[in-house]
Protein backbone atom coordinates (compact mmCIF):
# COMPACT_ATOMS: atom_id res chain seq x y z
CA UNK A 1 0.00 0.00 0.00
CA UNK A 2 1.25 3.55 -0.99
CA UNK A 3 -0.73 5.78 -0.10
CA UNK A 4 -1.22 6.49 3.72
CA UNK A 5 -4.72 6.32 4.47
CA UNK A 6 -6.10 6.61 8.16
CA UNK A 7 -8.77 3.97 8.56
CA UNK A 8 -10.80 2.32 10.91
CA UNK A 9 -7.87 -0.61 11.66
CA UNK A 10 -5.48 1.95 12.28
CA UNK A 11 -8.18 3.57 15.11
CA UNK A 12 -8.83 0.73 16.92
CA UNK A 13 -4.99 -0.21 17.08
CA UNK A 14 -4.35 3.41 18.49
CA UNK A 15 -6.98 2.90 20.70
CA UNK A 16 -6.04 -0.55 22.26
CA UNK A 17 -2.45 0.51 22.72
CA UNK A 18 -3.93 3.91 24.40
CA UNK A 19 -5.94 1.82 26.65
CA UNK A 20 -3.36 -1.20 27.16
CA UNK A 21 -0.77 1.73 28.48
CA UNK A 22 -2.93 3.14 31.03
CA UNK A 23 -4.07 -0.54 32.13
CA UNK A 24 -0.57 -1.15 32.86
CA UNK A 25 0.64 2.33 34.18
CA UNK A 26 -2.44 1.68 36.97
CA UNK A 27 -0.89 -1.79 37.56
CA UNK A 28 2.81 -0.88 38.07
CA UNK A 29 1.91 2.26 40.25
CA UNK A 30 0.81 0.50 43.56
CA UNK A 31 3.62 -1.30 43.38
CA UNK A 32 6.02 1.73 42.95
CA UNK A 33 4.22 3.68 45.45
CA UNK A 34 4.08 0.85 48.13
CA UNK A 35 8.23 1.68 48.60
CA UNK A 36 6.93 5.40 49.51
CA UNK A 37 6.81 6.47 53.57
CA UNK A 38 4.07 4.61 54.61
CA UNK A 39 0.59 6.00 56.87
CA UNK A 40 3.20 4.32 60.29
CA UNK A 41 6.44 6.41 59.37
CA UNK A 42 4.06 9.54 58.54
CA UNK A 43 2.45 9.64 61.43
CA UNK A 44 5.48 10.48 63.67
CA UNK A 45 5.76 13.71 62.17
CA UNK A 46 6.16 15.99 64.77
CA UNK A 47 8.29 15.57 67.94
CA UNK A 48 8.24 17.98 71.43
CA UNK A 49 11.82 18.82 72.86
CA UNK A 50 12.26 20.17 76.32
CA UNK A 51 15.35 22.87 75.90
CA UNK A 52 15.05 23.91 79.55
CA UNK A 53 18.44 22.24 80.43
CA UNK A 54 20.17 23.26 77.50
CA UNK A 55 23.52 25.86 78.29
CA UNK A 56 24.65 28.90 76.16
CA UNK A 57 27.69 27.03 73.98
CA UNK A 58 25.82 23.56 74.10
CA UNK A 59 24.39 21.52 71.24
CA UNK A 60 21.75 18.85 72.16
CA UNK A 61 20.92 15.70 69.58
CA UNK A 62 17.37 14.91 69.11
CA UNK A 63 15.92 12.04 66.99
CA UNK A 64 13.11 13.27 64.59
CA UNK A 65 11.66 11.27 61.78
CA UNK A 66 14.58 8.94 62.32
CA UNK A 67 17.05 12.32 61.35
CA UNK A 68 18.95 14.30 63.89
CA UNK A 69 18.13 17.58 65.03
CA UNK A 70 20.83 19.47 66.45
CA UNK A 71 19.23 22.49 68.67
CA UNK A 72 22.27 24.65 70.27
CA UNK A 73 22.04 27.34 72.26
CA UNK A 74 24.21 29.90 70.83
CA UNK A 75 26.77 32.38 72.84
CA UNK A 76 26.49 35.94 71.93
CA UNK A 77 29.79 36.03 70.51
CA UNK A 78 28.58 33.03 68.16
CA UNK A 79 25.39 35.03 67.15
CA UNK A 80 27.62 38.14 66.28
CA UNK A 81 29.92 35.97 64.10
CA UNK A 82 27.06 34.36 62.88
CA UNK A 83 25.48 37.59 61.52
CA UNK A 84 28.41 39.60 60.58
CA UNK A 85 29.38 37.15 57.69
CA UNK A 86 28.66 38.92 54.40
CA UNK A 87 26.21 36.99 52.09
CA UNK A 88 28.82 36.79 49.26
CA UNK A 89 31.13 35.17 50.80
CA UNK A 90 28.47 32.57 50.98
CA UNK A 91 28.36 29.13 48.71
CA UNK A 92 24.31 29.16 49.75
CA UNK A 93 23.45 32.89 50.50
CA UNK A 94 21.21 32.84 53.73
CA UNK A 95 21.13 35.10 56.37
CA UNK A 96 21.21 33.94 59.70
CA UNK A 97 18.20 36.46 61.04
CA UNK A 98 16.06 33.86 58.56
CA UNK A 99 17.82 30.45 60.14
CA UNK A 100 17.56 31.76 63.35
CA UNK A 101 14.50 33.44 64.40
CA UNK A 102 15.17 33.51 68.01
CA UNK A 103 19.03 34.21 67.24
CA UNK A 104 20.15 32.45 70.68
CA UNK A 105 18.62 29.08 69.63
CA UNK A 106 19.56 27.26 66.26
CA UNK A 107 17.28 24.55 65.38
CA UNK A 108 18.76 22.62 62.12
CA UNK A 109 18.58 18.89 60.44
CA UNK A 110 22.36 17.64 61.88
CA UNK A 111 22.53 15.88 58.11
CA UNK A 112 25.18 16.55 55.92
CA UNK A 113 23.78 17.68 52.59
CA UNK A 114 26.10 16.22 50.90
CA UNK A 115 25.49 12.86 51.12
CA UNK A 116 24.00 12.35 54.23
CA UNK A 117 26.39 11.98 57.31
CA UNK A 118 25.93 13.32 60.75
CA UNK A 119 28.41 16.29 61.11
CA UNK A 120 30.38 16.69 63.93
CA UNK A 121 29.68 19.76 66.24
CA UNK A 122 32.60 22.36 67.21
CA UNK A 123 34.65 21.11 64.36
CA UNK A 124 36.11 22.49 61.94
CA UNK A 125 37.41 25.66 59.88
CA UNK A 126 34.46 27.73 60.69
CA UNK A 127 33.68 27.71 64.31
CA UNK A 128 30.66 25.45 63.40
CA UNK A 129 30.11 22.12 62.01
CA UNK A 130 32.50 19.69 60.04
CA UNK A 131 31.06 16.54 58.00
CA UNK A 132 34.29 13.67 58.63
CA UNK A 133 32.79 11.94 55.57
CA UNK A 134 33.52 14.08 52.75
CA UNK A 135 34.78 17.06 54.87
CA UNK A 136 32.40 19.84 54.70
CA UNK A 137 32.40 22.84 56.66
CA UNK A 138 29.89 24.53 58.14
CA UNK A 139 29.92 27.70 60.22
CA UNK A 140 27.74 28.40 63.32
CA UNK A 141 24.76 29.45 61.60
CA UNK A 142 24.74 25.59 59.77
CA UNK A 143 25.67 27.45 56.39
CA UNK A 144 28.36 25.46 54.08
CA UNK A 145 31.53 27.34 53.39
CA UNK A 146 33.62 24.91 52.16
CA UNK A 147 33.72 21.00 51.02
CA UNK A 148 31.62 18.83 48.27
CA UNK A 149 28.20 19.81 50.08
CA UNK A 150 25.69 22.17 47.82
CA UNK A 151 23.61 23.75 50.17
CA UNK A 152 23.31 24.54 53.94
CA UNK A 153 21.99 22.19 56.74
CA UNK A 154 18.16 22.38 56.43
CA UNK A 155 16.33 24.63 59.03
CA UNK A 156 12.82 22.06 59.95
CA UNK A 157 9.61 23.66 60.72
CA UNK A 158 10.04 24.31 64.21
CA UNK A 159 7.84 26.59 66.85
CA UNK A 160 8.18 27.56 70.32
CA UNK A 161 5.60 26.30 72.30
CA UNK A 162 6.87 27.83 75.56
CA UNK A 163 10.24 29.24 76.77
CA UNK A 164 11.42 25.84 77.43
CA UNK A 165 9.66 23.49 74.77
CA UNK A 166 10.13 23.51 70.82
CA UNK A 167 8.16 21.32 68.30
CA UNK A 168 9.80 20.10 65.65
CA UNK A 169 7.59 19.44 62.71
CA UNK B 1 29.99 -24.47 17.73
CA UNK B 2 30.35 -28.53 17.64
CA UNK B 3 30.31 -28.52 13.67
CA UNK B 4 28.66 -32.46 13.84
CA UNK B 5 24.98 -33.66 14.63
CA UNK B 6 24.78 -35.20 17.54
CA UNK B 7 22.90 -38.74 18.42
CA UNK B 8 22.15 -40.21 21.82
CA UNK B 9 23.64 -43.78 21.80
CA UNK B 10 21.10 -45.55 24.12
CA UNK B 11 17.71 -45.21 22.84
CA UNK B 12 15.97 -43.69 26.34
CA UNK B 13 18.71 -40.67 25.51
CA UNK B 14 18.06 -40.65 21.57
CA UNK B 15 14.00 -40.30 22.67
CA UNK B 16 14.29 -37.60 25.23
CA UNK B 17 16.72 -35.73 23.03
CA UNK B 18 14.06 -35.57 20.53
CA UNK B 19 11.83 -33.78 22.93
CA UNK B 20 14.24 -31.73 24.51
CA UNK B 21 17.63 -31.32 23.52
CA UNK B 22 19.47 -31.54 26.80
CA UNK B 23 22.15 -33.72 25.55
CA UNK B 24 22.75 -32.18 22.33
CA UNK B 25 23.86 -29.20 24.88
CA UNK B 26 25.85 -31.47 27.51
CA UNK B 27 27.59 -32.62 23.84
CA UNK B 28 28.57 -29.08 23.26
CA UNK B 29 29.60 -27.96 26.47
CA UNK B 30 31.57 -31.03 26.39
CA UNK B 31 33.21 -31.14 22.63
CA UNK B 32 33.21 -27.53 22.64
CA UNK B 33 36.38 -26.52 21.04
CA UNK B 34 38.74 -24.13 22.67
CA UNK B 35 42.15 -22.64 21.46
CA UNK B 36 45.22 -25.07 22.73
CA UNK B 37 46.70 -21.43 23.98
CA UNK B 38 44.72 -20.51 26.38
CA UNK B 39 46.66 -19.12 29.46
CA UNK B 40 45.64 -19.69 33.18
CA UNK B 41 43.87 -15.52 32.96
CA UNK B 42 41.47 -17.89 30.98
CA UNK B 43 40.15 -19.72 33.91
CA UNK B 44 38.77 -16.82 35.98
CA UNK B 45 35.40 -17.35 33.90
CA UNK B 46 35.10 -21.08 35.71
CA UNK B 47 36.35 -19.65 38.38
CA UNK B 48 33.61 -16.90 39.23
CA UNK B 49 31.30 -19.48 38.23
CA UNK B 50 32.10 -21.13 41.34
CA UNK B 51 32.33 -17.87 43.37
CA UNK B 52 28.20 -17.59 42.20
CA UNK B 53 27.08 -20.38 43.06
CA UNK B 54 28.79 -20.32 46.02
CA UNK B 55 27.57 -16.71 47.33
CA UNK B 56 24.10 -18.50 46.73
CA UNK B 57 24.51 -21.57 48.32
CA UNK B 58 25.52 -19.72 51.71
CA UNK B 59 23.24 -17.14 51.16
CA UNK B 60 20.16 -19.42 51.32
CA UNK B 61 21.44 -21.33 54.24
CA UNK B 62 21.94 -17.31 55.43
CA UNK B 63 18.68 -16.44 54.73
CA UNK B 64 17.29 -19.49 56.96
CA UNK B 65 18.75 -17.89 60.02
CA UNK B 66 18.46 -14.04 59.68
CA UNK B 67 16.26 -11.68 60.56
CA UNK B 68 15.50 -8.56 58.55
CA UNK B 69 14.06 -6.18 61.35
CA UNK B 70 15.99 -3.24 62.10
CA UNK B 71 16.06 -4.10 66.08
CA UNK B 72 16.42 -7.99 65.07
CA UNK B 73 19.24 -7.85 62.27
CA UNK B 74 22.30 -7.04 64.17
CA UNK B 75 21.85 -9.78 66.58
CA UNK B 76 20.90 -12.20 64.26
CA UNK B 77 23.84 -12.16 62.58
CA UNK B 78 25.53 -12.63 66.39
CA UNK B 79 23.30 -15.62 67.14
CA UNK B 80 24.49 -17.06 63.05
CA UNK B 81 28.08 -16.11 64.50
CA UNK B 82 27.58 -17.78 67.81
CA UNK B 83 24.91 -19.93 68.30
CA UNK B 84 23.92 -21.65 64.58
CA UNK B 85 25.61 -25.05 63.94
CA UNK B 86 28.66 -23.82 61.54
CA UNK B 87 26.96 -20.45 61.24
CA UNK B 88 30.26 -18.58 61.75
CA UNK B 89 31.53 -21.10 58.94
CA UNK B 90 28.79 -20.43 56.64
CA UNK B 91 29.00 -16.55 57.49
CA UNK B 92 32.99 -16.32 56.64
CA UNK B 93 32.65 -17.83 53.74
CA UNK B 94 29.53 -15.39 51.91
CA UNK B 95 30.83 -12.28 53.63
CA UNK B 96 34.75 -13.40 52.37
CA UNK B 97 33.11 -14.75 49.47
CA UNK B 98 32.17 -11.13 48.38
CA UNK B 99 35.42 -10.40 48.06
CA UNK B 100 36.74 -12.90 46.31
CA UNK B 101 34.09 -12.62 43.56
CA UNK B 102 35.34 -9.33 42.95
CA UNK B 103 38.84 -10.39 43.15
CA UNK B 104 38.08 -12.82 40.50
CA UNK B 105 36.09 -10.65 38.10
CA UNK B 106 38.81 -7.69 38.41
CA UNK B 107 41.38 -10.51 37.41
CA UNK B 108 38.71 -11.56 34.51
CA UNK B 109 38.29 -8.45 33.20
CA UNK B 110 41.71 -6.76 33.36
CA UNK B 111 42.19 -10.05 31.41
CA UNK B 112 39.55 -9.09 28.74
CA UNK B 113 41.26 -5.33 28.30
CA UNK B 114 44.88 -6.92 27.97
CA UNK B 115 44.07 -9.59 25.26
CA UNK B 116 41.79 -7.11 23.61
CA UNK B 117 38.49 -10.16 24.58
CA UNK B 118 35.81 -6.94 24.24
CA UNK B 119 36.27 -6.43 20.83
CA UNK B 120 34.27 -7.88 17.39
CA UNK B 121 32.64 -10.08 17.34
CA UNK B 122 32.67 -10.28 21.02
CA UNK B 123 30.64 -6.65 22.06
CA UNK B 124 27.85 -8.34 23.43
CA UNK B 125 29.92 -11.03 25.74
CA UNK B 126 31.70 -7.66 27.14
CA UNK B 127 28.58 -5.55 27.59
CA UNK B 128 26.44 -8.99 29.47
CA UNK B 129 30.05 -8.99 31.68
CA UNK B 130 29.22 -4.96 32.54
CA UNK B 131 25.73 -5.47 33.14
CA UNK B 132 26.78 -8.92 35.48
CA UNK B 133 29.72 -6.51 36.98
CA UNK B 134 27.59 -3.81 37.98
CA UNK B 135 24.63 -5.95 39.86
CA UNK B 136 27.35 -7.37 41.75
CA UNK B 137 28.40 -4.38 43.01
CA UNK B 138 24.86 -3.64 43.78
CA UNK B 139 24.42 -6.96 45.84
CA UNK B 140 27.92 -6.19 47.73
CA UNK B 141 26.37 -3.02 48.87
CA UNK B 142 22.74 -4.60 49.33
CA UNK B 143 24.68 -7.44 51.59
CA UNK B 144 27.05 -5.32 53.29
CA UNK B 145 23.57 -3.19 54.93
CA UNK B 146 22.05 -6.73 55.86
CA UNK B 147 24.05 -6.72 59.29
CA UNK B 148 23.11 -3.81 60.76
CA UNK B 149 26.34 -2.28 61.89
CA UNK B 150 27.41 1.19 62.03
CA UNK B 151 28.90 0.56 58.40
CA UNK B 152 25.94 -0.86 56.84
CA UNK B 153 23.89 2.07 58.24
CA UNK B 154 25.96 4.89 56.85
CA UNK B 155 27.08 3.41 53.62
CA UNK B 156 23.49 2.73 53.42
CA UNK B 157 22.89 6.33 53.73
CA UNK B 158 25.67 7.59 52.11
CA UNK B 159 25.39 5.35 48.42
CA UNK B 160 21.21 5.71 48.61
CA UNK B 161 22.03 10.07 48.89
CA UNK B 162 23.98 9.72 45.69
CA UNK B 163 20.53 9.79 43.63
CA UNK B 164 19.71 13.10 45.73
CA UNK B 165 22.54 14.45 43.55
CA UNK B 166 19.59 14.54 40.29
CA UNK B 167 18.18 17.73 39.84
CA UNK B 168 14.48 18.20 41.13
CA UNK B 169 13.54 14.67 41.53
CA UNK B 170 16.22 13.38 43.13
CA UNK B 171 15.23 14.15 47.13
CA UNK B 172 12.06 12.25 46.15
CA UNK B 173 13.78 9.40 45.25
CA UNK B 174 15.84 9.04 47.84
CA UNK B 175 12.75 8.92 50.22
CA UNK B 176 10.67 6.37 47.68
CA UNK B 177 13.82 4.19 48.07
CA UNK B 178 14.31 4.64 52.06
CA UNK B 179 10.20 4.21 52.51
CA UNK B 180 10.69 6.94 55.25
CA UNK B 181 12.54 10.11 55.55
CA UNK B 182 16.08 7.80 57.06
CA UNK B 183 17.62 4.64 56.48
CA UNK B 184 15.37 2.60 58.69
CA UNK B 185 12.95 -0.49 58.58
CA UNK B 186 11.55 -0.33 55.50
CA UNK B 187 14.68 -0.13 53.54
CA UNK B 188 16.28 -3.23 55.38
CA UNK B 189 13.56 -4.86 54.72
CA UNK B 190 13.77 -3.94 50.78
CA UNK B 191 17.64 -4.35 50.74
CA UNK B 192 17.18 -7.72 51.50
CA UNK B 193 14.53 -8.75 49.02
CA UNK B 194 16.24 -6.98 46.32
CA UNK B 195 19.78 -8.86 47.52
CA UNK B 196 18.10 -12.06 47.33
CA UNK B 197 16.78 -11.41 43.72
CA UNK B 198 19.82 -10.12 42.55
CA UNK B 199 22.25 -13.16 42.58
CA UNK B 200 19.40 -15.23 40.67
CA UNK B 201 19.46 -12.12 38.00
CA UNK B 202 23.52 -12.49 37.74
CA UNK B 203 22.63 -16.09 37.20
CA UNK B 204 20.15 -15.66 33.95
CA UNK B 205 23.09 -13.44 32.65
CA UNK B 206 25.69 -15.58 32.91
CA UNK B 207 23.85 -18.24 30.74
CA UNK B 208 23.16 -15.33 28.35
CA UNK B 209 27.67 -14.40 28.72
CA UNK B 210 28.56 -18.21 27.91
CA UNK B 211 25.85 -18.46 24.89
CA UNK B 212 27.34 -15.48 23.62
CA UNK B 213 30.60 -16.91 24.10
CA UNK B 214 29.52 -19.83 22.53
CA UNK B 215 28.76 -18.37 19.69
CA UNK B 216 32.48 -17.09 18.02
CA UNK B 217 34.22 -19.09 20.68
CA UNK B 218 36.96 -17.99 23.15
CA UNK B 219 39.52 -15.23 22.54
CA UNK B 220 42.82 -16.30 23.08
CA UNK B 221 46.37 -14.66 24.40
CA UNK B 222 47.42 -13.87 20.91
CA UNK B 223 44.13 -12.30 19.61
CA UNK B 224 43.35 -14.17 16.30
CA UNK B 225 40.91 -16.00 14.61
CA UNK B 226 40.61 -19.65 14.69
CA UNK B 227 41.47 -21.61 11.75
CA UNK B 228 38.93 -23.70 10.60
CA UNK B 229 39.58 -26.79 10.16
CA UNK B 230 43.12 -26.83 11.97
CA UNK B 231 45.03 -27.67 15.08
CA UNK B 232 44.05 -24.81 16.96
CA UNK B 233 41.57 -25.80 19.33
CA UNK B 234 41.05 -28.91 21.81
CA UNK B 235 37.65 -30.17 23.26
CA UNK B 236 36.60 -28.31 26.60
CA UNK B 237 36.80 -31.66 28.30
CA UNK B 238 38.97 -32.70 29.25
CA UNK B 239 41.44 -30.08 28.78
CA UNK B 240 40.00 -27.31 30.03
CA UNK B 241 37.97 -28.78 32.35
CA UNK B 242 41.12 -29.98 34.29
CA UNK B 243 42.80 -26.68 33.55
CA UNK B 244 39.98 -24.87 35.04
CA UNK B 245 39.82 -27.17 37.86
CA UNK B 246 43.84 -26.76 39.06
CA UNK B 247 43.42 -23.14 38.68
CA UNK B 248 40.05 -23.63 40.74
CA UNK B 249 41.96 -25.39 43.55
CA UNK B 250 44.48 -23.11 43.94
CA UNK B 251 42.21 -20.09 44.03
CA UNK B 252 40.20 -22.04 46.74
CA UNK B 253 43.77 -22.44 49.03
CA UNK B 254 43.41 -18.62 48.96
CA UNK B 255 39.69 -18.25 49.74
CA UNK B 256 40.33 -20.50 52.64
CA UNK B 257 42.78 -18.60 53.96
CA UNK B 258 40.91 -15.79 54.08
CA UNK B 259 38.04 -17.38 55.38
CA UNK B 260 39.63 -19.70 58.45
CA UNK B 261 43.05 -17.12 59.34
CA UNK B 262 42.10 -13.70 59.26
CA UNK B 263 38.15 -13.44 58.55
CA UNK B 264 37.52 -10.17 59.32
CA UNK B 265 40.70 -8.32 57.88
CA UNK B 266 38.53 -7.20 54.69
CA UNK B 267 36.03 -5.95 56.73
CA UNK B 268 35.62 -2.91 58.92
CA UNK B 269 35.66 -3.16 62.72
CA UNK B 270 33.18 -0.25 62.99
CA UNK B 271 30.59 -3.20 61.49
CA UNK B 272 30.22 -4.76 64.76
CA UNK B 273 28.97 -1.76 66.61
CA UNK B 274 25.07 -1.85 66.04
CA UNK B 275 23.66 1.12 63.76
CA UNK B 276 23.35 4.47 65.29
CA UNK B 277 21.50 7.26 63.23
CA UNK B 278 22.67 9.94 65.74
CA UNK B 279 26.44 9.09 65.55
CA UNK B 280 28.09 8.30 62.06
CA UNK B 281 31.68 7.04 62.04
CA UNK B 282 34.64 8.80 62.09
CA UNK B 283 36.08 7.47 58.96
CA UNK B 284 33.12 6.09 56.33
CA UNK B 285 35.09 3.98 53.28
CA UNK B 286 33.39 1.04 51.47
CA UNK B 287 34.32 -2.24 50.85
CA UNK B 288 37.80 -2.68 49.27
CA UNK B 289 36.28 -3.73 45.74
CA UNK B 290 34.44 -0.09 45.16
CA UNK B 291 36.87 2.36 46.44
CA UNK B 292 38.68 2.96 43.17
CA UNK B 293 35.21 4.80 42.28
CA UNK B 294 34.62 6.09 45.49
CA UNK B 295 37.78 7.76 45.26
CA UNK B 296 36.53 9.37 42.01
CA UNK B 297 33.38 10.42 43.52
CA UNK B 298 35.22 12.57 46.06
CA UNK B 299 37.84 13.38 43.40
CA UNK B 300 35.19 15.76 42.16
CA UNK B 301 33.93 19.18 44.34
CA UNK B 302 30.76 18.95 43.12
CA UNK B 303 27.91 17.60 44.17
CA UNK B 304 25.98 16.18 41.17
CA UNK B 305 29.25 16.16 39.01
CA UNK B 306 30.88 13.43 41.49
CA UNK B 307 28.06 11.48 40.80
CA UNK B 308 28.22 11.77 37.58
CA UNK B 309 31.84 11.00 37.48
CA UNK B 310 31.75 7.89 39.28
CA UNK B 311 28.65 6.50 36.93
CA UNK B 312 30.36 7.28 34.30
CA UNK B 313 33.59 5.77 35.36
CA UNK B 314 32.25 2.40 35.37
CA UNK B 315 29.68 2.72 32.36
CA UNK B 316 32.42 3.98 30.17
CA UNK B 317 33.59 0.11 29.61
CA UNK B 318 30.70 -0.24 28.08
CA UNK B 319 31.68 1.58 24.98
CA UNK B 320 35.13 0.50 25.04
CA UNK B 321 34.44 -2.12 22.14
CA UNK B 322 33.96 1.15 20.14
CA UNK B 323 36.77 3.33 22.18
CA UNK B 324 39.57 1.29 21.10
CA UNK B 325 40.00 1.57 17.34
CA UNK B 326 42.71 -0.61 17.14
CA UNK B 327 42.31 -3.98 14.96
CA UNK B 328 44.97 -5.67 16.49
CA UNK B 329 43.21 -7.49 19.82
CA UNK B 330 45.67 -8.46 22.13
CA UNK B 331 48.42 -6.36 23.79
CA UNK B 332 51.31 -9.31 23.25
CA UNK B 333 51.44 -7.17 19.70
CA UNK B 334 51.06 -3.88 20.96
CA UNK B 335 53.48 -2.42 22.08
CA UNK B 336 52.49 1.08 23.10
CA UNK B 337 49.07 0.05 24.18
CA UNK B 338 50.81 -2.78 26.68
CA UNK B 339 52.30 -0.15 28.34
CA UNK B 340 49.24 2.24 28.65
CA UNK B 341 47.74 -0.57 30.17
CA UNK B 342 50.07 -0.83 32.66
CA UNK B 343 49.85 2.36 34.03
CA UNK B 344 46.01 2.07 33.58
CA UNK B 345 46.45 -0.89 36.22
CA UNK B 346 48.74 1.23 38.43
CA UNK B 347 46.02 4.02 38.24
CA UNK B 348 43.00 2.04 39.46
CA UNK B 349 45.20 0.58 42.05
CA UNK B 350 46.29 4.13 43.18
CA UNK B 351 42.69 5.24 42.59
CA UNK B 352 41.91 2.39 45.29
CA UNK B 353 44.75 3.26 47.53
CA UNK B 354 43.21 7.05 47.91
CA UNK B 355 39.35 6.11 48.10
CA UNK B 356 40.61 4.50 51.47
CA UNK B 357 42.47 7.93 52.92
CA UNK B 358 40.56 11.01 53.81
CA UNK B 359 40.09 13.00 51.36
CA UNK B 360 42.12 15.86 51.97
CA UNK B 361 45.88 17.11 50.93
CA UNK B 362 48.12 15.51 48.89
CA UNK B 363 45.46 12.43 48.82
CA UNK B 364 42.54 14.62 47.02
CA UNK B 365 45.58 16.02 44.44
CA UNK B 366 46.51 12.62 43.90
CA UNK B 367 43.13 11.24 43.26
CA UNK B 368 42.20 14.03 41.12
CA UNK B 369 45.42 13.34 38.86
CA UNK B 370 44.28 9.42 38.66
CA UNK B 371 40.50 10.02 37.90
CA UNK B 372 41.57 12.47 35.11
CA UNK B 373 44.17 9.80 33.83
CA UNK B 374 41.81 7.24 34.14
CA UNK B 375 39.21 9.18 31.89
CA UNK B 376 42.42 10.33 29.70
CA UNK B 377 43.07 6.41 28.94
CA UNK B 378 39.51 5.53 27.74
CA UNK B 379 38.60 8.79 25.75
CA UNK B 380 41.97 10.01 24.39
CA UNK B 381 44.82 7.22 24.38
CA UNK B 382 42.64 4.09 23.26
CA UNK B 383 40.79 6.41 19.93
CA UNK B 384 44.45 7.47 19.19
CA UNK B 385 46.68 4.52 19.79
CA UNK B 386 44.00 2.83 17.34
CA UNK B 387 45.67 4.61 14.74
CA UNK B 388 49.09 5.71 15.90
CA UNK B 389 50.72 2.94 16.91
CA UNK B 390 53.20 0.55 14.93
CA UNK B 391 51.88 -2.97 15.66
CA UNK B 392 53.68 -5.81 15.86
CA UNK B 393 53.53 -8.96 12.66
CA UNK B 394 50.51 -11.08 13.99
CA UNK B 395 51.08 -15.23 13.74
CA UNK B 396 49.76 -16.86 11.05
CA UNK B 397 47.64 -19.19 13.38
CA UNK B 398 47.53 -20.35 16.67
CA UNK B 399 49.58 -23.26 16.31
CA UNK B 400 52.21 -21.27 14.53
CA UNK B 401 52.23 -19.06 18.11
CA UNK B 402 53.00 -21.94 19.96
CA UNK B 403 55.55 -23.28 17.91
CA UNK B 404 57.45 -19.98 17.32
CA UNK B 405 59.36 -18.67 14.34
CA UNK B 406 58.82 -16.56 11.89
CA UNK B 407 55.18 -15.68 10.49
CA UNK B 408 56.25 -16.45 7.21
CA UNK B 409 53.78 -18.95 6.21
CA UNK B 410 55.94 -21.62 4.85
CA UNK B 411 58.25 -21.84 7.68
CA UNK B 412 55.21 -22.36 9.72
CA UNK B 413 53.75 -25.03 7.48
CA UNK B 414 57.34 -26.59 8.17
CA UNK B 415 57.60 -26.57 11.52
CA UNK B 416 53.96 -27.70 11.94
CA UNK B 417 54.84 -30.90 9.63
CA UNK B 418 57.81 -31.92 11.35
CA UNK B 419 55.81 -31.69 14.30
CA UNK B 420 53.06 -34.37 13.35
Amino acid sequence: MSEKKTNRRDFLFTATYAVGAVGVGATVWPMIDQMNPDASVKALASTEVDVSAVNPGKTITVLWRGKPIFIRRRTQDEIAEARSVKLEDLKHPEKDEDRAVNPEWLVMLGVCTHLGCVPLDQKGEYNGWFCPCHGSHYDISGRIRKGPAPTNMEIPKYEFVNANTIKIG
Amino acid sequence: MSDHEYTPKSKFGKWFNDRLPLLTLANHLTDYPTPKNLNYWWTFGGILTFCLITQIVTGLVLAMHYIAHADMAFDSVEHIMRDVNYGWLIRYIHANGASMFFLAVYIHIFRSLFYGSYKAPREIIWIIGIIIYLLMMAAAFLGYVLPWGQMSFWGATVITNLFSAIPLVGEGIVTWLWGGYSVDNPTLTRFFTLHYLIPFLILGLVVLHIWALHVPGNNNPVGIDIKKPSKDTVPFHPYIVIKDGFALLMFMIVFAFFVFYTPNILGHADNYIEANPLVTPAHIVPEWYLLPFYAILRSVPDKLLGVVAMLSAILILAALPWLDTSKIRSAVFRPLYRQFYWILVADVLILGYVGAMPAEGLYLLVARVATAYYFLHFLVILPVLGWKEKTLPIPLSITESILGGSPNLATAKNRESLNK
